[in-house]
């Protein structure tokens, strides 16, 4: 029972690392809560329903389309509505961060209406797998193994690549690097590319794993990611992974243990209880303001 | 005889008109906190629903008089919201905001499985008997909150809160506390949105949680944002605006959120100050004053 | 007894000790300067005294009370205005409006003051506000631009509203972070004698600076400040003489 429960955290878990990991390297360059990150993730999901349900692709070719489209999406918002702002106030850049994720999921809802949209069956067969007393389906094998090697891409890119290099730089002092010859406009273009591939692959399989697709299922998700990062440590990606599983996990047995109708509160109670307590998160770095 | 009059209007156009009102008192509560003193809070809907649901419980289940329940909803509304503020407000802006926003998907939980608030089935709300009628009320209700928010302003409480807004460190450097600034205005914030909610409930007759999610905060937050944040008459603008809009387009009404957000990317790029924003008030009526630099103090510049 | 006494104040960021055991004196009705390289730790000291951060060790008095690890707003309360090095106004707002707020711990009527606007008691509150805001300004020569919005106004302009507005708390000791900076030969000279106006007043002054000439001409005793440690403190004769402090300035590279 434990375990099973473990697995299923994990895999929930996993989802929302995936979506979180786009919250904290945007917060952690420039300092701004992307509030239209959810809706990216719901419209990596549509994609992905698309490409499976209309041009009939396979699961993974889906994805990658999911992520390429909403790799492109994440960059023009960046240039439409955040990059405007950068000398604005903060209110002003969440303010119009709201106006996005506002204009994108009533866009959905016009486009796509209001009902949930399933996968068609054959875009992947799941089958039940026993381990020990617990059953873990192929499906969450998925979730899980594509989150981790997704994952262990971007620690790649962002410790081994000249690009990752920039972005360290540029989350530690954006104007240093600036002056220090980095293109801070482009990285900047690319960290919302990279957190947006990410947040995709995150919708394809949250659309999988509970088959339901729907206009609406960015925000839950996004809030829910958001509580995540904070956990972890906003700005620590390690952190953002870790706050995802344990947000994962701890939903799943708080449902076991019978709260299923606050499911949806417990992200939120563990939101407001992190920036209480311990505001810097798990893993986070606390930043000292020069007055 | 008011009720005659009343009655005489046609019920579309009246519904509208009451709509509008309770819009402004909303929408003054929300700019209190989010326009003068510069904290964004995404639960203002949820505050609605604390308001909504205590003046609909006191209705159907004490005989509270309806004027004496619209404060009690206020208060009750307004010690909730210092109870939150307090520790939640001290978080900076983005942080607060998703607070404000995670705060309020618990209020909308908690309340669709309490069964004082009848769960998700909502409470059926009877119309007050009152002297005055309900959209009198209403409109009565505005003006006060109104010209309350316009002494608020222009009063050293109001530049306490301007001064929060625009630069906290320096505001605490000439003595202001801004923990205990941000909860008041807070708790003043909370109190109209409860009012509001108490009214919202008696004239529509039916309140169910679900109709006080993060939507309709983003619709109150439009609201100040097309009329210009922190600007009284922006947001009372942008309160008929917005709250007639709904109605008098109903044809597009799908249309209407995806309106809302493009309007809010336009607005903060192009022009933050709303559509009103820009318009001093406080320096016209300053000047209607008489307060003048140098005459303003009698004889006693020579001093100096 | 001292205005303000800093005992052995020390404060470390990390691993970082910006102010290392400092220990310093402003006497009453003074005007007491505080210089040092870039870097220094003259700031922070500020931040220290006016209670931004808390020190790590050591204490802070003003008046003979201890001061340490109170937060900003009540030490403002007690009497200790000031300016930032990188202007910090209100810039929404207009002058007038600025240097009222300075006046905030001048009044005490709050939320119900606001509600209860049109009553003789409050209306007095005020106008009583208001005169000093007025007085404030007229005292730096800002007074006939008190309706514009702060954020247009000149730079030299706005170091003084600064000024003006940490003037409207009535201090007892008013620290200005590099007052003149940015300002040429006029406007200091201006500056200047403000400030002597403002000693003359009853106010002792702090005072951060970078320009010799000025600190100089102006102060009564010199504190000088080298990677966070004081290394001279005396009358500016004593100080300009003193061999530690001019290897630390010429040590580094030219200052004027």
């Amino acid at each position: 029972m434990f375990l099973q429960q473990l697995i299923n955290g994990i895999a929930l878990g996993s989802t929302y690392a995936l979506i979180a990991l786009g919250y904290t390297m945007v917060y952690g360059i420039i300092a701004l809560i992307n509030f239209a990150h959810g809706e990216i993730f719901m419209a990596g999901a549509f994609v992905g329903l698309l490409m499976v349900g209309v041009f009939k692709l396979n699961i993974f070719l889906a994805m990658a389309c999911a992520m390429i489209f909403c790799m492109v999406m994440g960059v023009v918002i960046e240039f439409i509505a955040y990059r405007p702002l950068r000398k604005s106030s903060r209110l002003s850049a969440l303010i119009s961060a709201i106006g996005v994720s506002t204009f994108l999921s009533s866009l959905a809802l016009m486009v796509f209406g209001a009902n949930a949209k399933g996968f068609p069956d054959q875009a992947f067969h799941s089958r039940q797998l026993h381990i020990g007393d617990a059953d873990i389906s192929t499906l969450q094998l998925l979730i899980i193994g594509v989150s981790a090697v997704l994952m262990i891409g971007l620690e790649f890119i962002v410790q081994k690549t000249k690009i990752g290099k920039a972005m360290r730089a540029t989350s530690e002092d954006y104007n240093t690097a600036a002056l220090m010859g980095v293109n801070v406009n482009f990285v900047i273009s690319f960290t919302f590319a990279l957190g947006s591939a990410l947040a995709a692959a995150g919708g394809v399989l949250v659309g999988l794993l509970f088959n339901a697709v729907s206009f609406n299922m960015g925000l839950m998700a996004g809030l829910k990611a958001f509580a995540a990062a904070v956990l972890g440590g906003i700005g620590s990606i390690p952190g953002a992974m870790l706050g995802g599983l344990l947000l994962g996990v701890t939903e799943v047995f708080g449902v076991a243990i019978g709260y299923s109708s606050y499911r949806d509160a417990i992200a939120f109670a563990i939101l407001v209880l992190v920036l209480l307590v311990r505001p810097t998160g798990l893993l986070g770095r606390k930043i000292l303001k020069k007055v | 005889m008011l009720h005659g009059l009343v009655n005489s209007i046609d019920p579309y156009f009246l519904q509208i008109l009451v709509n509008i009102g309770i819009g402004i008192t909303l929408a003054l509560g929300l700019n209190i906190i989010t326009g003068l003193t510069g904290q964004l809070s995404l639960g203002h809907a949820a505050f609605m629903s604390v308001g909504a649901f205590a003046g609909a419980i006191l209705t159907l289940k004490t005989g509270t008089p309806f004027y004496l329940n619209l404060v009690l909803s206020g208060l009750i509304t307004a010690a909730v919201g210092a109870l939150i503020g307090w520790p939640i407000l001290r978080l900076t802006g983005d942080y607060l905001a998703i607070c404000t926003l995670g705060f309020a998907e618990i209020v909308k939980v908690v309340f669709l499985n309490m069964d004082i608030t009848n769960k998700a089935l909502g409470l059926t709300v009877p119309t007050p008997q009152t002297a005055l009628p309900m959209p009198v009320i209403v409109l009565i209700v505005a003006v006060i909150m109104i010209i309350a928010s316009t002494f608020i302003q222009n009063s050293r409480f109001g530049r306490a809160l301007k001064a929060i807004r625009d630069d906290e460190i320096a505001a605490e450097s000439m003595g202001i506390s801004i923990a205990r600034y941000k909860v008041q205005a807070f708790a003043v914030s909370t109190f109209m949105a409860g009012v509001g909610g108490c009214l919202y409930a008696h004239f529509l007759g039916y309140i169910n949680p679900s109709d006080f999610g993060f939507l309709k905060s983003v619709d109150m937050l439009s609201m100040i944002v097309l009329g210009g944040l922190g600007s009284i008459p922006g947001a009372v603008f942008g309160a008929t605006i917005l709250s007639a809009a709904p109605e008098v387009l109903r044809f597009m009404s799908q249309y209407r959120m995806l309106v809302y957000g493009a309007l809010m990317v336009f607005l903060m790029v192009f022009r933050p100050n709303g559509l009103l924003g820009g318009v001093n008030f406080t320096d016209l009526v300053l000047r209607k004053l008489g307060v003048k630099p140098r005459g303003a103090v009698r004889g006693q510049e020579e001093k100096y | 007894m001292a205005l303000l006494k800093l005992d052995n104040a020390t404060i470390r960021f990390g691993g970082l000790v910006a102010v290392n055991g400092v220990n310093l004196e402003v006497e009453k009705g003074e005007i007491m300067a505080l210089i040092g390289p870039n870097g220094a730790g003259k700031s922070t000291i500020f931040n220290l005294i006016t209670g931004i951060y808390p020190p790590t060790e050591g204490g802070i008095s003003f008046n003979g009370k201890s001061i340490a690890g109170l937060p900003p707003h009540v030490i403002a309360g007690g009497g200790i205005g000031r300016t930032f090095q990188n202007i910090r106004l209100f810039n929404e707002l207009t002058v007038l409006e600025n240097v009222l707020i300075g006046a905030h711990t001048r009044g005490r009527w709050n939320l119900t003051g606001a509600l209860l606007k049109l009553l003789p008691p409050v209306r007095r509150e005020e106008g009583r506000l208001l005169e000093l805001a007025i007085h404030c300004l007229t005292q730096v020569d800002l007074a006939h631009k008190a309706y514009e919005q702060a954020c247009n106004l000149p730079y030299g302009e706005q170091r003084r509203l600064e000024i003006a507005r940490a003037l409207a708390i009535e201090p007892a000791l008013i620290l200005l972070d590099e007052p003149a900076a940015g300002m040429n030969p006029q406007e200091k000279q201006t500056l200047l004698e403000m400030v002597r106006k403002i000693r003359s007043a009853g106010v002792t002054v702090f005072l951060v600076e970078h320009d010799m000439k000025f600190v100089m001409g102006l102060s009564d005793r010199i504190a000088v400040l080298d990677y966070g440690v004081k290394i001279a403190d005396g009358r500016p004769e004593e100080v300009r003489a003193n061999p530690a402090v001019i290897e630390a300035y010429l040590g580094k590279g030219a200052t004027h």
